[in-house]
């Protein structure tokens, strides 16, 4: 008898489900546009328009020229003048305002003086990202101003800080493509081990290890299709990518997309793995779960794996979307081609050869 | 020819806890066997295990003459297995779920074509063909059921608990489809927890605490000596008020065991103590036959009796 008896029944009951079941599809389509639209508008990264308060203890033409270049800094916003220390700590400990320019008395006359006028700026660094982001862009226009003020008459020299791959360091340039496999990952996980289960749970997998089924057939007749409703899932997030955030795919999209084969198959093997775990479809979930938070936060997807302590660099070797955002980043931000990314289709399928190998076991063991 | 099912001392263990502990039964070709016994007694775990679901830690199972532990992918060809769940896919259409099983079987698209009109016929279930199962009644949903699991033409079929929450004219109608196949060879091996079910089996086996205590015809049980034990007999005692009869009755030192039949008692009772017996409740008791429930509960009350002395 065929290893792989039952494939073809259990795939087209498989898809019949899911026609049944056009939730499930909706569903799958739906959670990534609602991410991206989170991802893409409301978390960015880049921090703009700080609330700024000014503490001008000598207004001059000075201190006006240089309160002027925070008002073009789109990193600032200038929420109001303030006149006393008091008032500045006030505001911000009260979360009005998350940063303050303070122009000591002495400032105009240093400068005209030209001996070391010092001004003060004061971030709440309970928002880190905030805090460092006002800093920085604080000593970049004070450096200009310096500039300016030693060279009057000559033509100002600006400081040029170039980033590469993502000129602009637009957020959905960086979030978008490690999204798109986080996402992926995660749901054909839950879709997979849900299905399973749900046999289980309705005897119907009992019914089925009566039939000449073999495991691989049942294992391949619910991978085939939820592997298929991943692929169009991904084409579908860089659709709305490429349309709605216009950004760039630099690289080939058969590159990623055949790269996006092997990594399908390892994260519905994870679900399998589940499956064959769980004995409800509550616990299934659970446990799906627990494989969310690494895969957000151990895979490089917001935090770079650098970082991390290696203990932790061991854990996001062995997600799946870890490889994945590899490739959808070289492809769609720097250009890669296959040649510089097979390796991550290389891990990708001696995992997905593993994790189906281990869940057929497991389905063996439980079944005979 | 080998019996259909032959099971010699078979016994099934998970960790330190038996589920079927030294069973040893017989099934010719065409038999209706009937499985009886208290929920957790072992019935579906010994069925599971002739069915290849579950481990045999000991004795020897044979179906069709092959081993239960051997020869389990040529088996599964040739059983048919309807649980108490029915194993049926309620998304999906009547017409879907015996395509499914067919394709599952790997029929060809002629036999298909062929068995999946026969089991239709069989079970009339022609006007619900597109209708979802979940839409189905209880009933006409065990009739599905049964239709997925004879699609392949089994020669033996095992039916776990399959009238359990049916109505009667249901259960009726699927006891007429087992004796029709029945009669067309199909060997039956169903559990029932209802008597009247089990009186229609051509033999029954009682499973209580994982052991087989009983085995035989109906009439061969209900002579048992264990269930009729000597110097006692079995009365009717027709009255109005039956509650309080059967309080008063139980009282007797002489009377083993009562219990109510409808609108009157079963009592067990020495014979030499039958005057007194009508003496008492004021009315003639009438001598009768035990019936199969009688016997079943004058056995498991003599095991538990017998496990209490040691």
């Amino acid at each position: 008898m065929s290893l792989f008896a039952g494939t073809w029944p259990m795939l087209r009951k498989e898809f019949l489900h899911l026609r049944r079941d056009p939730g499930t599809v909706i569903f799958a389509l739906l959670i990534p546009v609602i991410q991206l639209v989170i991802f893409g508008f409301a978390l960015n990264m880049n921090v703009r328009q700080i609330p700024t308060l000014i503490y001008d203890q000598s207004p001059s033409q000075r201190s006006r020229e240089l309160i002027e270049r925070f008002r073009a800094a789109d990193t600032f916003e200038i929420l109001a003048h303030v006149n006393s220390d008091a008032e500045l700590y006030g505001e911000i400990r009260r979360g009005r305002a998350q940063a303050a320019l303070k122009i000591p008395y002495d400032y105009a006359d240093r400068v005209l003086e030209g001996r070391g006028a010092t001004v003060q700026m004061l971030v709440d660094g309970s928002d880190s990202t905030v805090s460092s982001a006002a800093l920085n862009v604080f000593n970049t226009l004070i450096l200009l101003e310096n500039q300016r003020l030693a060279r009057v008459g000559q033509p100002i020299i600006e400081a040029r800080p170039a980033v590469l791959f993502n000129p602009a360091t637009r957020s959905p340039n960086f979030f978008v493509p490690g999204l798109v496999a986080a996402l992926v990952q995660i749901m054909v996980i839950v879709l997979v081990a849900l299905s399973v289960v749900r046999e289980r749970e309705r005897g119907t997998l009992d019914q089925l290890a009566v039939t000449p089924v073999q495991p691989l057939g049942v294992m391949l007749g619910k991978m085939i299709p939820y592997v298929s409703l991943g692929f169009v899932e991904i084409c579908w997030v860089l659709l709305i990518m490429r349309v709605v955030f216009a950004v760039p795919i630099h690289g080939s999209l058969w590159t990623l997309l055949l790269l996006a084969i092997p990594f399908l198959l390892a994260s519905a093997g994870i679900g399998l793995l589940i499956s064959t775990r769980a004995n409800s479809q509550a616990e299934a979930f659970q446990m799906a779960f627990g494989t969310m938070l690494p895969t957000i936060f151990l895979s490089g997807y917001i935090f770079p794996i650098n970082n991390m302590p290696w203990q932790f660099q061991m854990v996001s070797k062995m997600i799946p979307t870890t490889y994945f955002i590899d490739v959808t980043r070289g492809v769609i931000l720097r250009g890669a081609s296959f040649a510089e990314l097979w390796t991550n289709g290389a891990v990708l399928t001696v995992m997905a050869l593993v994790l189906v190998g281990l869940a057929a076991w497991q389905f063996n063991r439980q079944l005979s | 020819m080998p019996a259909v099912i032959e099971t010699r001392e078979i016994s099934i263990r998970f960790g330190s806890f038996t589920a079927v502990d030294g069973v040893s039964l017989t099934v010719e070709r065409g038999e209706v066997f009937g499985l009886l016994g208290p929920n957790g007694s072992g019935k579906t775990t010994l069925i599971k295990a002739l069915c290849g679901l579950v481990k045999i830690s000991g004795g020897e199972g044979r179906l069709l003459g092959m081993d239960v532990r051997k020869e389990a992918p040529e088996i599964r060809r040739r059983i048919g297995y309807m649980s108490q769940r029915f194993g049926l896919y309620e998304d999906l259409t009547v017409r879907e779920n015996i395509e499914f099983y067919s394709g599952v079987y790997g029929l060809t698209a002629e036999r298909h074509a062929r068995r999946f009109a026969s089991v239709v016929e069989l079970t009339t279930i022609e006007p619900y063909l597109d209708r979802r199962a979940s839409q189905l009644s209880g009933g006409w949903k065990q009739r599905l059921a049964l239709a997925c699991a004879i699609v392949h033409e089994p020669e033996v079929v095992f039916l776990d608990e399959p009238t359990a929450g049916i109505d009667p004219v249901a259960r009726r109608a699927l006891w007429d489809l087992v004796f029709l196949l029945s009669g067309q060879g199909v060997t039956f091996l169903v559990t029932t927890h209802y008597m009247d079910e089990a009186e229609r089996c051509g033999r029954v086996g009682y499973l209580y605490n994982s052991t087989l205590v009983a085995l035989g015809t109906v009439e061969e049980l209900k002579r048992l000596p264990a269930a009729n034990p000597p110097g006692t007999a079995r009365y009717e005692i027709t009255c109005p008020n039956i509650t309080e009869m059967l309080t008063m009755v139980r009282a007797l030192p002489y009377v083993r065991e009562a219990t109510v039949f409808g609108q009157s008692i079963h009592a067990l009772a020495e014979t030499a103590s039958a005057a007194a017996l009508a003496a008492a409740t004021c009315v003639s008791p009438r001598l009768i036959e035990p019936s199969l429930e009688d016997v079943f509960v004058t056995l498991t009350n003599r095991i538990i009796a017998d496990r209490r002395a040691g």
